[in-house]
C-alpha cells in the first residue's frame, strides 16, 4: 500500500523519478531545482536507484547529454530551472522533433535582469515552442503523479515526445505537504519499461539527426506537429490508466466552483490554491465567480477549454510572465486567439502577477475579478494589466 | 603502459580492414583531406561503434536525408555538444548493460567535430566530458578554420592565415594568433591518451585511432585534415601537405600515454616553413618577415615538444 508522509516536495519528486525506474539522470545545479537532483544523486549514490547519474557541467551539456542518453535506449530524466533552461534552450527544440521522450522537472523561475531566483513563469514561457508536452503541477501531490505521469506519456510509441512538469520554484519546490508516493509495484504497473522504436545499436544502425534538405524540412516540422496534436488523446488516456491505478484523477483543465458563475480566474500551477481561497471568499460574498485551471499547456486543450468555460461572461486570465512590447501575455493571448470570432465568447483580460517571487494574495485575485468586471463594461487601453505594481 | 594495448598488434599494409562504415558517395569536396581521414578513422574503428557528430562538414556532407553515409549507428544533435552527447550514450550503454537490456560486448563510441567545434565552441563540453572520465574516443579533425559556414577563422587557425574574418588588409597580415594547442588542454586533463595524426601517415593515424578506442577512459586524437576549399590548394596535393606539414614541423606527430610524451614521428631533417607554405593561397600574401617569425616560432615549439618527450 502506498502511504502518506509528510515530505519536501522536490525529494518527493526525486522519489518519483526513482519510482520511475530512469536510468541515467544528467543534472547540472540551480536554483530552486537543487534538491531534486541532489536527492537522485544520493539514491544512486546509496544503491537504491540503478542509474547513471551524470554530474554535467552546464545545462546545455545536461540536455545534450539527455539526447544521447535517450537516442540509445535509456530512460532519461534531468530537471532545471530559469537560467538554466534558458542555456538548454538552443537544444531543446531537437529532441522533440528527433522525438526522444526525455522527461525534465522545471522549478519555475524568473529570469535576469535583475536576477532573481524566485518563482515566476518567464523561464518556461520563452521555452513555448520547443515542441515538448508540457503540464503545470499545483500541488506536491500533482508533482509526483504528473511526474510519473510524464514517463508513461513521453515513452508511448504513440507519442515519442519528450516532456515538461512546471513545478514553481520554492512555493512547490521548498515546501513539506502531505503526498502520497506510490508503492513500486503500482508504478511498475502503470509504467511498462522504456522499448523506444529506433535507437543507437549497432546490431541495427540508423542515422539519427541528419540534415533537412528544403524538400524535407517542412515535412519533419509538420510531423512534429501533427505528434503533438495526437499526443492529446494519450496523455488523456494515460490520466484515465493513472485514476484506476492509483485513484487519482486528473483531466487537461480543472473547473472550481464555476457552475453558473459570470467572471473566471484563469491561472496555472500553485497559485491557483489561493485562487481558489480567494474564489470562495468571493462566493461567500455572493459573486459569482470561478476558477479554471489549466494543467496542460501544450498541446492546448482548446476543445476541452472552451467547454468548460461554458457560459462564463469574463475571464480574468493571470499571466505570470510579462513579454516587453507584446500585446499580453502568453496565456492571455492564447485564450483571445482560442476564442477569436466565436459568437457569445467571453471577454478576455491578462493580468500580469506574481513575478519574480511576489505574492499573489487573496486581495490580488479580487481586484482582478472586480476589474476584468469593470474592463467588460468599458474597454481599456492595454490588453493586460501589471498587477501590485508598487507606486513608491 | 596501457593493458589494453598489449594484445593490439597494429594496423599494416598488408592487414587493413576492407569494411567501409562511411561509404563513398558523400557529398564532400574534391580532395577533402578531412573525409579521407574520417574513412581512415572509421575503418580503424569497423563496425561495433557509435558516431556522435558535431555539427559541420562531415556531418552535412553524409547525412541529406534521406541520404546517409554512415553503415554504423550515427547521432547528430548539434555543433558544440558532441562530447556530451557521446556522454550521454556512454552512461546509457553502461546502465543497459549492466541491466542486461543490452549485451555486454563493448561497443566504442565515438565524438567527432571540427577545430571549431572542438576548440572553440565546443571546449567546454569536450573538458566535462574528460574530466568525468567517460570511456569515449574524441576525434577532431582539423582543417583549421571554419570551413563548412565559408572559411571563417578559428582558434586552430594558423598564424598569419588568409581567412574571411582574418583577411589580409593594409592594417592586417591575416590571422593575428598562434595556433591554439588543443591537444596540450586535452593532456592537462590527464586522460590516458592523447594523439596527433595525419592523413599522409595513415597507418599511424588508424593505430592511434585504434589506440585511443581501446584505452578505457577518454582518449583524444587530433588529426590534421587539409581542405582544398578553404586553404586555396589543389585538390590532388592534400597528402602532399599534410605531409609537408610534419616534416617542416609544422604539426608534429606525437602520443601523450598517461602523460607521456612519445614523438612518432623525428624530424631530424626539417625541410624549411616555406615548402609547407607555398602553394596554399591562404598564406601568400606573407612577406619575409612574417615567415621567418613562423620558422623562428615552429623551431620554438618543436623544441618544447622533444623537451617534453625528453622528461617523460
Amino acid at each position: 500500500m502506498s502511504k502518506r508522509v509528510g515530505i519536501e516536495v522536490s525529494i518527493a519528486i526525486a522519489e518519483a523519478v526513482g519510482l520511475a525506474r530512469a536510468e541515467v539522470i544528467p543534472a547540472y545545479p540551480i536554483t530552486p531545482q537543487t534538491h531534486i537532483v541532489e536527492h537522485l544523486s544520493e539514491m544512486v549514490a546509496n544503491g537504491e536507484l540503478d542509474a547513471e547519474f551524470v554530474p554535467v557541467e552546464s545545462e546545455h551539456a545536461a540536455m545534450s547529454c539527455c539526447c544521447g542518453s535517450c537516442a540509445a535506449g535509456a530512460r532519461t530524466f534531468t530537471s532545471s530551472s530559469s537560467q538554466g533552461l534558458s542555456l538548454m534552450s538552443e537544444i531543446l527544440y531537437i529532441p522533440s522533433t528527433m522525438r526522444l521522450p526525455i522527461v525534465m522537472v522545471v522549478a519555475n523561475r524568473a529570469l535576469s535582469a535583475p536576477i532573481s531566483i524566485w518563482n515566476d513563469h518567464q523561464d518556461i514561457m520563452v521555452q513555448r515552442d520547443i515542441g515538448w508536452i508540457q503540464t503545470f503541477a499545483e500541488n506536491g501531490q500533482e508533482a509526483v503523479d504528473l511526474t510519473i505521469h510524464a514517463f508513461r506519456v513521453a515513452e508511448d510509441r504513440n507519442v515519442s515526445l519528450p516532456m515538461i512538469v512546471n513545478i514553481d520554484g520554492f512555493t512547490l519546490s521548498h515546501v513539506i505537504e502531505p503526498i502520497e508516493l506510490p508503492d513500486q509495484e503500482e508504478v511498475d504497473k502503470f509504467l511498462p519499461p522504456f522499448k523506444p522504436r529506433y535507437k543507437l545499436d549497432p546490431r541495427r544502425p540508423i542515422s539519427m539527426g541528419p540534415v533537412g534538405i528544403p524538400e524535407v524540412y517542412t515535412e519533419a516540422k509538420v510531423a512534429h506537429d501533427m505528434a503533438m496534436k495526437k499526443a492529446k488523446r494519450y496523455i488523456l488516456k494515460a490520466w484515465d490508466e493513472f485514476e484506476k491505478v492509483f485513484g487519482r484523477k486528473y483531466n487537461p483543465v480543472e473547473s472550481y466552483r464555476t457552475e453558473d458563475a459570470e467572471v473566471l480566474l484563469v491561472t496555472m500551477g500553485s497559485i491557483s490554491e489561493t485562487a481558489m481561497t480567494a474564489v470562495d471568499a468571493m462566493r461567500d460574498a455572493g459573486q459569482k465567480v470561478g476558477l479554471l485551471r489549466i494543467r496542460l499547456w501544450r498541446p492546448f486543450p482548446g476543445q476541452e477549454f472552451r467547454k468548460a468555460v461554458g457560459k462564463a461572461k469574463v475571464l480574468a486570465v493571470v499571466d505570470r510572465c510579462l513579454p516587453p512590447g507584446a500585446l499580453c501575455g502568453p496565456v492571455g493571448a492564447e485564450l483571445r486567439s482560442l476564442f477569436y470570432k466565436i459568437p457569445g465568447s467571453p471577454k478576455i483580460f491578462s493580468f500580469v502577477a506574481g513575478l519574480g517571487g511576489r505574492d499573489v494574495t487573496v486581495e490580488r485575485f479580487e481586484e482582478m475579478v472586480d476589474k476584468a468586471r469593470a474592463y467588460a463594461k468599458k474597454r481599456p487601453r492595454e490588453l493586460y494589466e501589471v498587477i501590485g505594481v508598487r507606486e513608491k | 603502459m596501457i593493458p589494453e594495448f598489449e594484445k593490439f598488434k597494429g594496423f599494416k599494409a598488408k592487414n587493413l580492414p576492407k569494411a567501409e562504415p562511411l561509404s563513398s558517395g558523400h557529398r564532400a569536396c574534391q580532395g577533402c583531406g578531412e573525409v579521407l581521414a574520417l574513412r581512415m578513422v572509421m575503418k580503424a574503428l569497423g563496425k561495433d561503434v557509435i558516431v556522435c557528430n558535431a555539427t559541420g562538414c562531415m556531418e552535412i556532407i553524409t547525412s541529406p536525408y534521406p541520404h546517409t553515409a554512415w553503415k554504423v549507428p550515427w547521432i547528430h544533435i548539434a555543433f558544440e555538444n558532441a562530447a556530451s552527447v557521446a556522454s550521454g550514450v556512454e552512461s546509457a550503454r553502461r546502465v543497459l548493460a549492466r541491466k542486461g537490456k543490452i549485451p555486454k560486448k563493448h561497443v566504442d563510441i565515438m565524438a567527432v567535430g571540427g577545430d571549431g567545434a572542438t576548440g572553440d565552441i565546443g571546449l567546454q563540453f569536450i573538458s566535462g566530458a574528460f574530466e568525468r572520465g567517460h570511456d569515449f574516443l574524441y576525434v577532431c579533425l582539423d582543417n583549421e578554420a571554419y570551413m563548412n559556414t565559408g572559411v571563417q577563422r578559428s582558434g586552430c587557425t594558423p598564424y598569419g592565415a588568409m581567412t574571411t574574418t582574418s583577411p589580409p588588409g593594409k592594417k592586417s597580415f591575416g590571422q593575428v594568433t598562434w595556433k591554439k594547442n588543443v591537444p596540450a588542454i586535452a593532456v592537462a586533463h590527464n586522460i590516458p591518451y592523447v594523439a596527433t595524426a595525419s592523413p599522409a601517415y595513415f597507418l599511424d593515424l588508424m593505430n592511434k585511432v585504434k589506440k585511443a578506442a581501446l584505452v578505457k577512459g577518454p582518449a583524444y586524437v587530433h588529426i590534421y585534415s587539409p581542405c582544398p576549399t578553404g586553404w586555396g590548394s589543389a585538390g590532388e596535393r592534400s597528402i602532399e601537405i599534410s605531409r609537408l606539414a610534419v616534416e617542416t614541423k609544422v604539426f608534429p606527430l606525437y602520443e601523450v600515454i598517461e602523460g607521456r610524451y612519445i614523438i612518432s614521428r623525428k624530424i631530424t631533417k626539417p625541410k624549411p616553413v616555406t615548402e609547407y607554405l607555398k602553394g596554399q593561397r591562404r598564406f601568400r600574401h606573407l612577406d619575409e618577415e612574417h615567415i621567418e617569425y613562423i620558422q623562428r616560432r615552429v623551431d620554438a615549439e618543436y623544441e618544447k615538444l622533444l623537451r617534453l618527450a625528453e622528461m617523460s
